[in-house]
C-alpha cells in the first residue's frame, strides 16, 4: 500500500500536468493546468476567458495529440469558429479531422416549463457521447453560469454541477471551466466552491485610457505556481503570458565588443567601444543629439554588416533618415540592403504589452545584432512605473538571450539629475551614457559624458561633441577654472592655450641662442686664453733653450780652460780622463 | 422502449379536433423520475387530449446523439412537436397544473 501511495504521487511528487501550450501559462504554472482535473477561469467580460478555453484545446490538439471537447453555453459554433479564425486557429478544420467537437447547449428560460422533479443527466449524456465520440482529453464548459439564468430550480443545478465535477474527474479529462467575475467573489455563482484544483484569474484594466489584460494563478492545489499578476495579450497568434520573474540571470556573456561609429567615444569606452550584447542606456534632454548618437551607432553596425532594428516611437523612418542626412549619415541604401529596418509606432497605439510583443516578434523576424529604442521614455509613459520596468527588464532579457546589443534613448525633462524612471531603468544597464546641454556665455553646447560601463575601464572626463554635416566629433576637452569649456569658451581657451605654446616656444628658442651665444663666446674666450698659453710657452722653451746652450757653452769654456791649467777637474763628456784619473780620487 | 406511439382516430378530441399531438419525452434510463414523467404524462394525455395524441420517448442513454436536436439537458423533458410553437416541459411533470397551462389544456378542463 505504501509503496502503492508513493507510486502515485510519482517519482517527483508532483501532480501531473497537463500542458496548455499558451506562450508563458506553463512557465507560470511549471508545466501547465492539473492534469485530469478541473481548472476555473473567471474574469469580468471581454477579457478572454473564452479564448484561453479555445486556444487550449487548438493547443492541445495540434502540439499535444489530446482532442477536445468545447461545450459552449454562449455561442454558437458558427460564432465561435469565426471569433476564433482571426488569431489563426482553424477550428473548423479540426471540427472536419476530428480533433475538437463543438457543441453548443442553448437553454431559453422562456421555453421552459418546471414541472416537478429533474435532473442535467441530459448534459452528463451530451458530454459523455461527446468525450466518447473523438477520445476526448481535455473539455471546455463555456459558460457554465448561463445555467443559472436558464434553469429556475438552484438547489437543483448546484448538486448537479457538484455531481459534474465529480463526473469529469471520473472521466480523467482536463477541463477548463469559464466563469464571469462576482462582484465580492471570485465567480458570480460560486463556481470556485466546486472546482478546488486550480483557479485562474484574469483582468482587464484600463490605466491612463490604455487597456491591459492581467492573468493570476489564485490558487493551485499541490504545486508551486507564480502568485504575481501577470501581464498578457492576445496577439494574432493567440494569448502570450509574460512572466518576468520565470526568467534567470543565466544569459551568456561575450568579452567581444562593438565599436559606437565615434571613434573618440570609442576611445572614452576602454578604447574599443560597447561589449557585445549589452544593454546601453543614452539619456539627455530634449535637443542633445540622442537620436543621432543613435541612429550613428545603427549605420556604423549595419555598415560592418550586422543587422540592427531601429523602433522608433517619436519619427517615421523616412523622417529619421531625412534628419540624419543633414549630418552626413547615409541610411537608406542600409535599409534597401536590408541591413536597416526601421519600426515605427505611435507609444499611444496600444498598450505596453502589445508593443512588448510586437518588437518580441519583430526581433524574432529580423534577428538583429543591434538594437535601437528611441525613446524608451515614450514607451514609459503608457503604463506605471512597475510595469515599464517589467517591460525593459523582459525586453533586455530576450534581448540578451539572444546577444543582442541593445541600445536604449530616455528623454530626461528639465534639470540635470536623473528621473526616477532612469534610475529604476539604470540598474538593469550595462552601460549609460549622458548627454548634456551647457548653457552660457551666450550659448547651448552638447556635453557626454560616461556615466557608467560596466567591465570596462571608461574615461571619467566630461566632453564636449560637435554635430556638424560631416557627423559627430568629440573634441578634445578644455578645462577651465569654472569647470568643462565647450562652444566659443572652448574655443577661446584653445586660442589661448595655444598662444601660450607659442610663447613658450619662442621664449624656448630665445633661451637656445642665448646658450648658443655664450658657448660661443666661452669657446672664443677658451681659444684666446689657449694661444696666450701658447705662445708663452712658446717663449718659455725659447727661454730654456738658451738657458741650456749657455750652461753647455759655461761648461766648455770651463773645461777648455782647466786643460789649459792642466787642473784635475771632471770635464763632462769625457769619461776616459775621468776614468784614468779616478783612481786618483 | 425506443418508441412508444400512440395513435388513435382523430375523432373524439375535445380541445383541437383534427390535429394530432406529438410529444416528445426525453430520458436517461429507466429511473424513477423518467418512469414518474411517463405514466404523468400518459395520465394527462388520457384525460385532456382523448387519444389524439403521439407519444415518443427518447432514451438517451441509448441514443445520445439525438440529445442535440432539442437541445435538451435536463432529464426528463418533455417537448411538444405539434401543434406549433415548440413547449418544452422539464421535470416528472408531477405538477400538473402547470402541465397543462402550459400546453394551453387548461381552458378546455
Amino acid at each position: 500500500m505504501k509503496s502503492n501511495l508513493s507510486k502515485t504521487t510519482g517519482p517527483a511528487g508532483h501532480l501531473p500536468k497537463c500542458p496548455t501550450g499558451i506562450q508563458g501559462l506553463d512557465e507560470i504554472t511549471s508545466g501547465g493546468l492539473p492534469r485530469g482535473r478541473p481548472t476555473l477561469v473567471c474574469g469580468s467580460a471581454g477579457c478572454g476567458k473564452t479564448l484561453l478555453a479555445v486556444e487550449f484545446l487548438v493547443r492541445g490538439a495540434t502540439q499535444f495529440g489530446e482532442p477536445g471537447v468545447f461545450m459552449s453555453f454562449e455561442e454558437t459554433d458558427a460564432e465561435l469558429k469565426a471569433n476564433v479564425a482571426s488569431l489563426g486557429f482553424d477550428l473548423a478544420g479540426l471540427v472536419r479531422e476530428k480533433k475538437i467537437l463543438l457543441d453548443h447547449v442553448y437553454i431559453e428560460r422562456s421555453e421552459i416549463h418546471e414541472t416537478g422533479e429533474y435532473d442535467l443527466e441530459g448534459l452528463f449524456v451530451r458530454l459523455n457521447h461527446a468525450i466518447k465520440a473523438i477520445g476526448a482529453k481535455r473539455v471546455v464548459l463555456d459558460t457554465l453560469e448561463v445555467l443559472f439564468a436558464s434553469l429556475p430550480n438552484e438547489a437543483i443545478l448546484r448538486a448537479e454541477l457538484r455531481r459534474l465535477f465529480r463526473f469529469l474527474k471520473g472521466e480523467g479529462v482536463t477541463a477548463v471551466i469559464t466563469a464571469e467575475r462576482g462582484r465580492e467573489a471570485l465567480t458570480r455563482h460560486g463556481l470556485e466552491e466546486y472546482v478546488s484544483d486550480c483557479v485562474i484569474l484574469l483582468d482587464h484594466r484600463v490605466n491612463d485610457q490604455i487597456a491591459t489584460r492581467h492573468l493570476r494563478v489564485v490558487k493551485y492545489r499541490g504545486a508551486l505556481h507564480g502568485t504575481n499578476e501577470f501581464p498578457f495579450l492576445i496577439g494574432d497568434d493567440g494569448i502570450s503570458v509574460l512572466p518576468i520573474t520565470s526568467l534567470g540571470l543565466n544569459h551568456k556573456v561575450s568579452t567581444g565588443r562593438i565599436a559606437t561609429g565615434i571613434p573618440r567615444l570609442d576611445v572614452m569606452l576602454g578604447g574599443r567601444g560597447f561589449f557585445r550584447g549589452s544593454s546601453i542606456l543614452l539619456t539627455g534632454t530634449s535637443g542633445t543629439g540622442k537620436t543621432i548618437i543613435a541612429a550613428n551607432f545603427a549605420q556604423a553596425a549595419s555598415q560592418r554588416g550586422e543587422r540592427v532594428l531601429f523602433f522608433s516611437f517619436e519619427e517615421s523612418p523616412n523622417q529619421i533618415i531625412r534628419n540624419m542626412h543633414s549630418i552626413g549619415l547615409r541610411l537608406e541604401p542600409l535599409v534597401k540592403r536590408g541591413l536597416l529596418r526601421f519600426h515605427s509606432a505611435r507609444p499611444s497605439l496600444y498598450g505596453l504589452e502589445m508593443h512588448l510583443a510586437t518588437m518580441f516578434k519583430e526581433i524574432a523576424a529580423f534577428q538583429p545584432h543591434v538594437v535601437i529604442i528611441d525613446p524608451i521614455t515614450s514607451l514609459m509613459n503608457s503604463g506605471t512605473e512597475s510595469e515599464c520596468k517589467g517591460m525593459v527588464t523582459r525586453l533586455i532579457d530576450y534581448l540578451k538571450a539572444g546577444q543582442v546589443t541593445s541600445l536604449f534613448t530616455s528623454l530626461t525633462v528639465g534639470g540635470h539629475a536623473p528621473q526616477q524612471s532612469e534610475s529604476a531603468m539604470s540598474s538593469l544597464m550595462d552601460a549609460w551614457i549622458l548627454l548634456q546641454d551647457y548653457e552660457g556665455n551666450g550659448e547651448r553646447n552638447r556635453v557626454l559624458y560616461v556615466l557608467k560601463a560596466r567591465g570596462m575601464a571608461h574615461s571619467n572626463q566630461i566632453r564636449e561633441f560637435l554635430i556638424s554635416n560631416r557627423g559627430i566629433d568629440v573634441v578634445d576637452a578644455y578645462i577651465g577654472p569654472s569647470g568643462v569649456l565647450t562652444g566659443s569658451a572652448r574655443a577661446a581657451q584653445g586660442a589661448l592655450e595655444r598662444a601660450a605654446v607659442l610663447a613658450s616656444q619662442q621664449e624656448a628658442a630665445q633661451l637656445k641662442r642665448e646658450v648658443e651665444r655664450k658657448r660661443t663666446a666661452l669657446e672664443r674666450q677658451i681659444g684666446g686664453m689657449r694661444s696666450d698659453y701658447e705662445t708663452e710657452a712658446l717663449e718659455l722653451r725659447r727661454i730654456a733653450e738658451q738657458a741650456g746652450t749657455r750652461t753647455f757653452v759655461l761648461g766648455t769654456e770651463r773645461a777648455a780652460s782647466g786643460r789649459l791649467r792642466q787642473a784635475d777637474i771632471k770635464v763632462a763628456g769625457n769619461t776616459r780622463v775621468n776614468g784614468r784619473h779616478g783612481k786618483v780620487n | 422502449m425506443k418508441t412508444k406511439a400512440r395513435k388513435r382516430p382523430a375523432a373524439g378530441a375535445r380541445s383541437r379536433p383534427g390535429k394530432v399531438w406529438q410529444l416528445r419525452l426525453y430520458v436517461a434510463g429507466q429511473t424513477p423520475k423518467s418512469l414518474t414523467a411517463l405514466s404523468n404524462l400518459k395520465k394527462i394525455c388520457e384525460t385532456h387530449l382523448n387519444g389524439c395524441y403521439r407519444i415518443e420517448v427518447i432514451d438517451l442513454v441509448e441514443q445520445p446523439e439525438r440529445s442535440n436536436r432539442d437541445r435538451i439537458l435536463a432529464i426528463p423533458t418533455l417537448v411538444r412537436k405539434l401543434p406549433q410553437p415548440v413547449r418544452k416541459f422539464i421535470g416528472d411533470l408531477s405538477d400538473t397544473e402547470r402541465v397543462l397551462v402550459g400546453l394551453n389544456l387548461q381552458a378546455a378542463d
